[in-house]
């Protein structure tokens, strides 16, 4: 199998841990991961123009349409852009008008022969819980993980087609019982991190991030599991600022925590790069 | 508590502003709307802050109280969660008209400062988060391969 990696804007500046583990669970699986010269999905200028933002989107599946290869995605911002973007580029005006700006400027062409996918839903689609589950050689017994989904890995449903239900998705919670941990349940589990709204009122961003952790902390569990760097940027980068008092919980990304699962050792998956301890969370590592 | 507005003049009023909006893509399901407020009771930004009202923002545009929708900050607040698109029993999408709005207020020149500066590092560097050189070390460490070109494309795209 190979896929064309789409990193985006955020995962190669904010989230290494998130991009090495990744790497690093893709080659474990036979899972070549071909890089691009992708730029930014659009997703950001969408606000300001949304021809624009299109325009971005396009042009970087019009790039992987040339490599023959399909997209595979680590943010849900970009997944839900490009995808996005091919809903609305089946409209054939929509696609000429777009099309002409990526001739005119770049060259290029949208040809609509594309497929994205992120990563998590492609562990769960394509490669399958079960077979996951066989390449378990170091079982999680014993963890505990709270699950964030992020709004755009689920929604819209009309763009994403009903893969997962779009308020009560299950496949993430799948995904980390392949391990052998346990997906523990907690209050505000569905709540959005705050990250859209993150460069227009800071405060009012963190008080939607703290609605999460503030749930979270003092509860018996042993990290956040997210599989996107922006929902990263929020609980981890301002945990800080939201939990004063007792210890932060380690936020982690899927493909870490499947890497422990296949025997990989921390190091080689970026722990030592969380912000918060996460010796609690290793110490449950059987040697 | 809603904070109590001004009454509105009807000679303030643009009656040509909701047909404006339902031309756009994302616009036009505008016109089904029948104000039930399954939109704000889903949003997040009202559980913080009753002032923001989804369904409210869909009556004004509908009215054509077009100063006070492009100048109002909640169409900038949408998180985009899309809670309210799933939930919507008319399928009116309200995130796609949030960013009709969007377009709409920046094209008369209303543009938050936050979105400004994004978009003047977007311009110069052709990325939200630029690699600067710390970064750039990081990656080495850890073996990870250099981001490659696609800034040229995308600043080229954003060219007038």
């Amino acid at each position: 199998m190979k896929y064309a990696l789409f990193l985006g804007c955020t995962v190669p500046a904010r989230a290494l841990d998130y991009e090495l583990s990744a790497r690093k669970v893709l080659t474990a699986l036979g899972v070549e991961a071909v890089d691009l010269d992708f730029g930014c999905c659009g997703f950001p200028v969408e606000a300001v123009d949304e021809e624009k933002a299109l325009a971005l989107a396009a042009n970087n599946l019009s790039l992987a349409e040339s490599s023959g290869l399909d997209v595979l995605t680590l943010c849900n911002a970009c997944t839900e852009m490009l995808s996005r973007t091919q809903l609305v580029l089946e409209d054939e005006k929509r696609l000429n008008s777009v099309n002409k700006v990526l001739k005119d400027r770049l060259g290029r062409e949208y040809s609509r022969s594309v497929k994205v996918r992120h990563l998590a839903r492609f562990l769960y689609e394509e490669y399958g819980v079960e077979n996951l589950k066989k390449q378990v050689t170091r079982p999680l017994t014993g963890f505990k993980i709270a699950v964030h989904y992020g709004c755009h890995y689920m929604r819209p449903s009309r763009v994403y087609g009903e893969f997962d239900d779009p308020e009560f998705p299950k496949s993430l919670d799948l995904l980390v019982e392949a391990t052998g941990a346990k997906s523990i349940d907690h209050p505000n589990k569905m709540s959005c991190c705050g990250g859209g709204i993150l460069n227009i009122d800071e405060s009012m961003a963190v008080e939607m991030t703290k609605t999460k952790l503030g749930s979270l902390t003092g509860r018996d569990v042993d990290a956040l599991l997210l599989i996107c760097p922006f929902c990263g940027v929020m609980y981890s980068r301002y945990q800080r600022l939201i939990v004063k008092e007792g210890k932060e919980i380690p936020v982690i990304y899927y493909p870490q925590l499947f890497g422990l699962a296949l025997g990989l050792n921390p190091e080689e998956l970026g722990f030592q790069r969380n912000m918060a301890d996460v010796s609690g969370l290793l110490g449950k590592v059987v040697k | 508590m809603v904070e109590r507005e001004g009454i509105v003049e009807a000679t303030s009023l643009d009656p040509r502003f909701p047909d404006r909006v339902l031309k756009q893509p994302g616009g036009e399901a505008l016109r089904v709307c029948f104000q039930c407020g399954l939109c704000t009771a889903s949003c997040p930004i009202s559980v913080i802050d009753s002032r923001y009202s989804v369904r409210r923002t869909i009556k004004r545009a509908l009215l054509g109280m077009k100063d006070q929708v492009l100048n109002d900050r909640f169409i900038w607040l949408c998180s985009l969660c899309f809670l309210c698109q799933e939930r919507c029993p008319q399928d009116v999408r309200p995130p796609e008209v949030m960013t009709v709005l969007k377009n709409f207020a920046v094209e008369t020149g209303i543009l938050p400062s936050g979105v400004e500066k994004l978009i003047e590092v977007f311009k110069a560097t052709g990325r939200l988060y630029p690699i600067d050189d710390f970064t750039a070390d990081e990656r080495e460490e850890l073996e990870l391969p250099k981001v490659q070109g696609g800034e040229i494309a995308v600043r080229r795209l954003l060219e007038e």
